[in-house]
């Protein structure tokens, strides 16, 4: 199944993923998604040296269906991660895609 | 309350200055993760699911307006704008920045409160029963010994690495509202037949993957010993605890298997052998930390009865408020007031800055400027006059704080749960608010009386399950949230852990399988006066359970 590549930003903790030419996004609609063992771990292998870097920590790969305004996250847990609490639709990022609409 | 002298604040203030070292070397990339986080960790910051936390110690519970009034600031300043205030008498706030923390230290250092030992293998924050001092059935204030304790354990050398986190909770009152018994130590006070005052000691109780309900391992302990004896027990504990297995660390696995006596055996003799070298507790430096917890100048009053009558007939609102929430006062005409942070459908344990704001400008206005947290997630004002609460009551409601639930079905424990935390499996926070939601604070939820329901969402339970009345654990089956049920848990005087009632539920049939608890309990009370916890008690679970998978067929998992 597809993946994306997900961690938090150092200083702020802040969820985030790793999109194109590796630059770490914020919105789950923006990651790079990829498909095929030999993909995820290079991806993986890129997110690990951001995190020796010291820009991001805790770097994991979640399955995602779907792509671009389209994708989800197939596990309650990173749907969670990549919205917000579903009981504080204020805060999160489901609050910043809010706003946007 | 207890004011911090030169050498606490000198302490303190250097913890910041340490921190915000350690965090200004993690951010130019000289600490790696690794060797960050142990540091972090001691200083209360978790990485969550969305943000880091940061989990700030409010020790026994007992905070000053001025105290909650920094912690509004900080949640306006630093945060999203709200806390969440734990089943361990702490706040925590979800949203702060890394590389605001050691500034939000330094706020809270200048109010003398501070994140220390809110995580890690140590002695963490020491709690207590939220009614002490204003209790009618103390028998002494426990404070001033969780406040010794306290002292005592912050940064012990000995006990800065133990085999896994260690808590300790104290009570001065024979009702046990504090769940001593669910804790690695608990103290209650109690008189011997001479009639001294010292402690009962229970060890090696906890919740978490193996719950356990503590043994008492003294009916009493001479107040002079209680560090020789404390220092005993995390001796023992220290030395033979399991460091192989962290899920099998707590000392109550080490008690349970060793044996209770062989343990208690084992903390006995390492008491007779360092009694005398060990200092003990002096009868001045007692007194000395009691005058901080002297209670305030209650003036017994006579309460104009006829006033307050009128205001509980003419407000429904009121009068339902005055018989769940408020509690008497050892000191005639005055009452103990329960805030509760369980509105209707909403979050157990979130304050809003704005709410800590108006509790803050009434502890100070009505309340002899003192607030208390409770391990159930509520506030307390321990000391308000009576004819103070009809104004007190208008301000609350006026902020969303008048909910009249205290000890009532809808008066629930959760944890974060899968909303925030990153250890758990399922979430919690929407059950607690669709339960909330189903009974109200209404006549139906009074006439259902007393009862606990707590909920976790994961096997840790933070969310205290297994001593609810009514426990709901949130577990992941195969990629669905799904909720194990278990009855008749309590963590008071009365401990008990609850059995879990068969198959879990799925996340919309819950609230329906609590309800049917709930109707089961109300069929089967010998009377209204019978509460729940009585009625299980007396029948068992064999009824609830043929309800519960009669009424639900297909609920099985």
């Amino acid at each position: 199944m597809p993946q994306v590549v997900s961690a938090n930003r150092l200083t702020d903790g802040t969820v985030v993923f790793l999109g194109p030419q590796d630059r770490w996004v914020e919105l789950l609609s923006e990651a790079e998604i990829f498909d095929g063992e030999a993909a995820i771990s290079a991806a993986l292998a890129r997110a690990k040296a951001a995190e020796a870097r010291n820009l991001v920590l805790d770097c994991a790969a979640f399955e995602v269906t779907g792509s671009g305004p389209t994708i989800a996250a197939v596990h309650l847990r990173d749907a969670i991660r990549a919205a917000g609490p579903t009981v504080h639709r204020d805060h999160g990022k489901q609050a910043r895609l809010a706003r946007r609409l | 309350m207890y004011r911090y002298d030169e050498f606490d604040a000198a302490f303190v203030a250097d913890r910041v200055a340490q921190f915000r070292d350690q965090v200004a070397r993690r951010l130019s990339g000289e600490l790696s993760e690794d060797q960050f986080k142990i540091h972090r960790l001691m200083n209360g910051v978790y990485l969550q699911l969305h943000a880091y936390m940061l989990r700030i110690a409010i020790p026994y519970g007992t905070l000053s307006s001025r105290q909650l009034r920094k912690l509004a600031f900080i949640a306006s300043r630093y945060d999203k704008g709200y806390g969440h205030f734990t089943t361990r008498q702490n706040l925590q706030f979800n949203w702060p920045a890394l590389a605001d923390i050691p500034a939000i230290l330094e706020e809270l250092a200048s109010v003398e409160m501070h994140a220390i030992q809110t995580s890690g293998n140590c002695i963490r924050n020491v709690t207590a029963d939220h009614f002490a001092g204003a209790a009618e059935d103390e028998i002494e204030d426990p404070r001033p010994y969780a406040e010794i304790l306290r002292q005592w354990s912050s940064v012990h050398p000995e006990f800065t690495f133990l085999p896994r986190k260690f808590k300790i909770a104290v009570t001065g009152a024979p009702n046990d509202r504090a769940a001593i018994q669910v804790h690695d130590i608990g103290y209650q006070i109690v008189r011997n037949a001479e009639g001294e005052t010292g402690f009962a000691v229970y060890v090696g109780g906890g919740q978490g993957r193996t719950p356990m309900v503590a043994f008492k391992i003294r009916d009493f302990l001479p107040i002079r010993d209680l560090f020789a004896y404390s220092e005993a027990i995390l001796r023992t504990y220290n030395l033979e605890g399991r460091r192989d297995n962290k899920f099998k660390a707590r000392v109550k696995i080490l008690v349970h298997e060793k044996g209770a006596e062989a343990f208690r055996a084992a903390v006995e003799t390492e008491f007779a052998a360092r009694r005398h070298e060990v200092a003990g507790l002096p009868a001045k430096e007692i007194d000395r930390i009691r005058a901080y917890f002297a209670p305030p100048n209650l003036v017994p009053r006579t309460p104009s009865p006829a006033a307050l009558a009128t205001r509980k007939a003419q407000d429904a609102r009121f009068a339902a408020f005055f018989a769940t929430n408020v509690n008497r006062h050892k000191v005639p005409g005055y009452s103990i007031v329960t805030i509760s942070l369980k509105p209707i459908g909403g979050i157990p344990g979130d304050a809003t800055a704005e709410q800590m704001q108006a509790v803050a400008d009434l502890a100070q206005r009505y309340g002899h400027d003192e607030i208390r947290v409770s391990h159930e997630q509520n506030l307390v004002l321990p000391h308000v006059a009576e004819d103070d609460l009809p104004a007190l009551f208008d301000v609350l409601s006026a902020h969303g704080l008048a909910t009249a639930n205290a000890g009532l079905v809808t008066d629930i424990i959760a944890c974060p749960g899968l909303d925030y935390c990153s250890l758990a499996t399922a979430r919690s926070i929407p059950i607690a608010q669709a339960i909330s939601e189903r009974f109200g604070d209404g006549p139906r939820a009074r006439a259902i009386g007393a009862l606990k329901i707590k909920i976790s969402g994961c096997i840790n339970a933070c969310g205290h399950h297994h001593v609810g009345h009514i426990g709901i654990l949130g577990l992941e089956r195969k990629g669905a949230e799904t909720y194990q049920l278990s009855l008749g848990g309590s963590a008071d005087e009365t401990c008990s852990l609850g059995n879990i009632t068969g198959p879990g539920f799925a996340a919309d049939e819950i609230v329906d399988a609590v309800e049917t608890v709930v109707d089961t309990y109300l069929d089967l009370r010998s009377s209204t006066d019978e509460d729940f916890l009585a009625t299980y008690r007396r029948v068992g679970l064999a009824p609830f359970k043929e309800a519960l998978y009669q009424r639900n067929p297909g609920a099985g998992i």
